[in-house]
């Protein structure tokens, strides 16, 4: 269980900090007015967006933080044999790289208002996210051809059940994804797709470092640091 | 983000509904079916978990009967004794007190209380409550598939979950529970993101965090805590449903089922415990601390006096919360795990006495020379207190390694955690119906009746609750469908368990009380006005009661003080509203 501890004592010492600075030393019973008070967001609508996606990231961290616990547990298990990761998984990787990479740019164009390059890079990245997906299910049917099958050992189960989940996110995001290029391409202005295309943008991101994390798990990269989490908990 | 057109309030002028986009229902079916107004979602809420509550009481009964009167009433089969309890503790545990007090109390009180006009994201508000809804439904639909409901205890715990001796194992009775469960978590996702991020972006004008009444921040804590510990039931519950339907073997070791070598090997039966665990012990507090919120409102309100040592309150809400998270494993001392994770948590589990018994205390120190009105809401919240303060103290029993080993399998358990986590926070719940119902439907619950119900069910709780005890100590197992005779239990034994069996009925019949008051108040209540209780928080200071959708009508609130501005001396009045700016009382703040 240590993966999801640490996940846990990172989050909360980013509460501790933001706890800190709201006045929660303040004696409340000694003060009256609003001068002392905060000032709340005019509109709540973006600010809310913004602090929603990240409230909800914190939720989806601590699912995959605690599959990670399941599978550093489960791996100790004398049965476990590793599985040979496909080849197919690094062009993926490189897929979800460049989808990245093209909401970043389109995050910038709608910024700027530039509305050809705002659908050009929703548009790329949708498609690069498609390839890696398809790529994900081309990984799947190569370890199944090779006899890995989910249900003849935990760690083949572990590998569909993490890309699955991963997979499946990444689909909701597509969701998202797929409203917004759709208001694009219909000539919405890029300045009011900016909050969309940066909510997007930060998601994919997050998906693209969990992907990261759960590949250097999957390869063995990270056995040093399950060594370590292991030591802390079983 | 839902975007929605901004169209007319239905009371107010259109004047402010221009900073805030706000969903207008136009028929009766988006306002009262699919509604995406918070308060609406409360009362859905609180009515499903309340139907669930009703189920879960009879399935009590049944328990009780076969444990009092065993052998009399034959078609409590042991397969069905196992059904029950499951059914009752999951219903109970998660479908009930969860999604009362956050989904029922936080829909309602966090917008109202906070000065917000809804919450940030209605429209996944609305979804919330159908998809717990649907979990609902999944849940009551095993009992009637082929097998009945999972009998594998609330906690379970595979292999036997899964395996056929046990009652749906290899049946829909578990497939169908953890469906449920996923489905549950799923729902709940979206309305604890909806109670966060309206607590962090939709306060009113001066309601700084310091200054939210301890209701909002219990439940705010408490909806952080679910975010994110209801994530390790659900990688459990994946797991073992690709165990069970798949074939896999992430908890499945290598068993002889029935004389039959199972296909399964290597699968590590902790590794459950520790996912289930995980999410278990949070879940307590998940319950506690709304309710310790709950609680300190109003004790503060009907004590007429300031809560005490409202920082440190604050503080021991978030050092609870915080902690909740490293103590699981003292649910697992009997598992088999090193016994060293027992030392440590242990002393975890004993850290958390202090910020709790801080709570104890501030509460004792809030009546102390407080005006004290005893109806019925503060019956209910001492209530709280002195029950809390009795299932606390076996909790220091239960949290040692060598106490906990030889009381683990007994009745002792069973008692400590009704008293702590069934009665207690139930008690509460009774006494924030009384106190808000006024608000929520104009009119006060029958006093009478409510005392009614409240004598019973806490002298009836205990009557159940501390023979148990006894019972445990005695050494009468838990989860036995029938005793029989056993050297070391005494006669007297079955009698006590005959006058527990006869107690529970009669507090389950009470319920019947509360359920009858519940519907006859609406129509024939006393009219409660704006602020039947004189409270300073915000949600009594609205201008409508009940409040229309949007809360405020024309102007927002801005808010001036903190929550507890009772019996402040200098003022006209033993109460300031919130958003009174100065000691003199503003005419119609608080409307008749």
């Amino acid at each position: 269980m240590g993966s999801i501890l640490i996940f846990l004592g990172i989050l909360f010492g980013i509460g501790l900090w933001w706890l800190s600075r709201q006045g929660l030393m303040s004696k409340p019973w000694l003060e009256q007015g609003v001068s002392v008070a905060y000032v709340p967001t005019e509109s709540a609508s973006p600010a809310a967006a913004r602090t929603g996606l990240r409230v909800f990231l914190a939720v989806v961290g601590s699912l995959f933080a605690l599959f990670i616990s399941a599978y550093a547990i489960r791996m100790q298990m004398p049965d476990w044999r590793d599985v040979p990761l496909p080849n197919t998984l690094w062009l993926n990787t490189g897929m979800l790289v460049l989808s990245s990479i093209a909401l970043h740019r389109a995050r910038q164009s709608a910024s700027r208002g530039d509305e050809e390059a705002l659908r050009l890079g929703l548009l790329a990245a949708g498609v690069t996210a498609l390839a890696f997906l398809s790529g994900q299910i081309l990984a799947w049917r190569e370890l199944a051809e090779g006899g890995y099958l989910l249900s003849s050992n935990s760690a083949n189960a572990f590998f569909y059940v993490l890309t699955g989940i991963h997979g499946l996110h990444v689909i909701g995001g597509m969701i998202a994804l797929g409203g917004t290029t759709v208001k694009a391409w219909r000539g919405i202005a890029p300045e009011r797709l900016a909050l969309s295309v940066g909510l997007c943008a930060t998601y994919w991101h997050f998906l693209l470092f969990v992907w990261l994390v759960l590949l250097s798990i999957l390869t063995g990269w990270a056995g040093a640091v399950i060594d370590i989490c292991r030591q802390v908990l079983g | 983000m839902v975007d929605v057109p901004l169209g007319h309030v239905g009371t107010a002028p259109e004047a402010d509904s221009g900073d805030i986009e706000l969903y207008h229902p136009h028929s009766w079916v988006t306002k009262y079916v699919f509604s995406q107004d918070a308060k609406i979602i409360a009362i859905q809420y609180s009515l499903t978990a309340l139907t669930v509550g009703l189920i879960a009481l009879v399935l009590s009964w049944l328990m009780r009967l076969q444990l009092g009167f065993p052998g009399v009433f034959s078609f409590i089969d042991a397969n069905a004794y196992y059904q029950f309890i499951t059914m009752h503790g999951m219903m109970m545990v998660v479908y009930v007190l969860t999604a009362l007090f956050l989904g029922g109390f936080g829909n309602y009180l966090i917008p109202l209380m906070i000065g917000a006009r809804d919450m940030v994201f209605p429209y996944v508000n609305m979804l919330s409550f159908w998809v717990y809804l649907l979990a609902v439904l999944i849940l009551v639909a095993s009992f009637f598939t082929p097998g009945g409901p999972t009998g594998a205890g609330w906690t379970l715990y595979p292999p036997q979950a899964i395996l056929s001796g046990t009652p749906g194992g290899q049946d829909w009775g578990i497939i169908l529970m953890l469906v449920s469960l996923m489905v549950f978590i799923i729902g709940f996702t979206m309305g604890g993101l909806n109670y966060v991020v309206t607590v962090l972006q939709a306060r009113a004008r001066g309601m700084t965090l310091m200054r939210m009444p301890l209701t909002v921040w219990g439940i705010f804590t408490a909806s952080f805590m679910a975010l994110l510990a209801f994530p390790a039931l659900f990688v459990g519950a994946v797991m073992m449903l690709f165990d069970r339907a798949l074939g896999t073997s992430f908890f499945m070791p290598a068993i002889v089922e029935m004389g039959q070598v199972l296909e399964r090997s290597g699968g590590s039966p902790l590794l459950f415990q520790h996912l289930f665990w995980f999410f278990g012990h949070p879940e307590v507090y998940i319950v506690a601390l709304p309710a310790f919120g709950i609680v300190s409102d109003l004790i503060s309100t009907h004590a007429r006096r300031n809560i005490f040592g409202y920082r440190m309150m604050v503080w021991a809400l978030l050092a609870i919360g915080a902690l909740s998270f490293v103590v699981w494993a003292h649910h697992m001392y009997v598992s088999g795990m090193n016994p060293y994770f027992g030392f440590f948590f242990a002393t975890t589990t004993l850290i958390i006495a202090i910020p709790t018994a801080i709570k104890v205390y501030n509460w004792v120190l809030t009546l102390w020379r407080g005006d004290i009105h005893l109806n019925v809401p503060m019956l209910f919240a001492l209530a709280f207190i002195v029950t809390f303060v009795n299932g606390g103290l076996t909790g220091l029993f239960l949290g040692n390694v060598v106490v906990d080993v030889p009381l683990s399998d007994t009745m002792f358990v069973v008692a400590h955690f009704h008293m702590v986590m069934g009665v207690a926070p139930i008690l509460v719940i009774f006494g924030a119906i009384y106190h808000w119902y006024p608000k929520v439907t104009g009119r006060m619950l029958n006093d009478a009746l409510g005392k009614l119900h409240f004598w019973v069910t806490f002298l009836g709780a205990y009557a159940i609750f501390f023979p148990m005890h006894y019972l445990g100590l005695m050494g009468v197992p838990r989860r036995y469908h029938e005793i029989g005779d056993m050297a070391f239990v005494p006669a007297s034994a079955h009698t006590l368990n005959a006058f527990i069996t006869i107690v529970a009925l009669i507090v389950g019949v009470v319920q019947l009380v509360f359920v009858f008051n519940l519907f006859w108040s609406l129509r024939s209540g006393k009219p409660a006005g704006g602020n039947p209780w004189r409270a300073t928080t915000l949600e009594w200071q609205t201008p409508e009661t009940p409040p229309p959708h949007g809360n405020w009508g024309k102007d927002m609130p801005v808010v001036y003080r903190w929550a507890y501005d009772y019996s402040v001396p200098g003022a006209a009045d033993d109460f300031l509203p919130q958003n009174q700016p100065s000691a003199q009382p503003v005419q119609g703040t608080a409307h008749g």
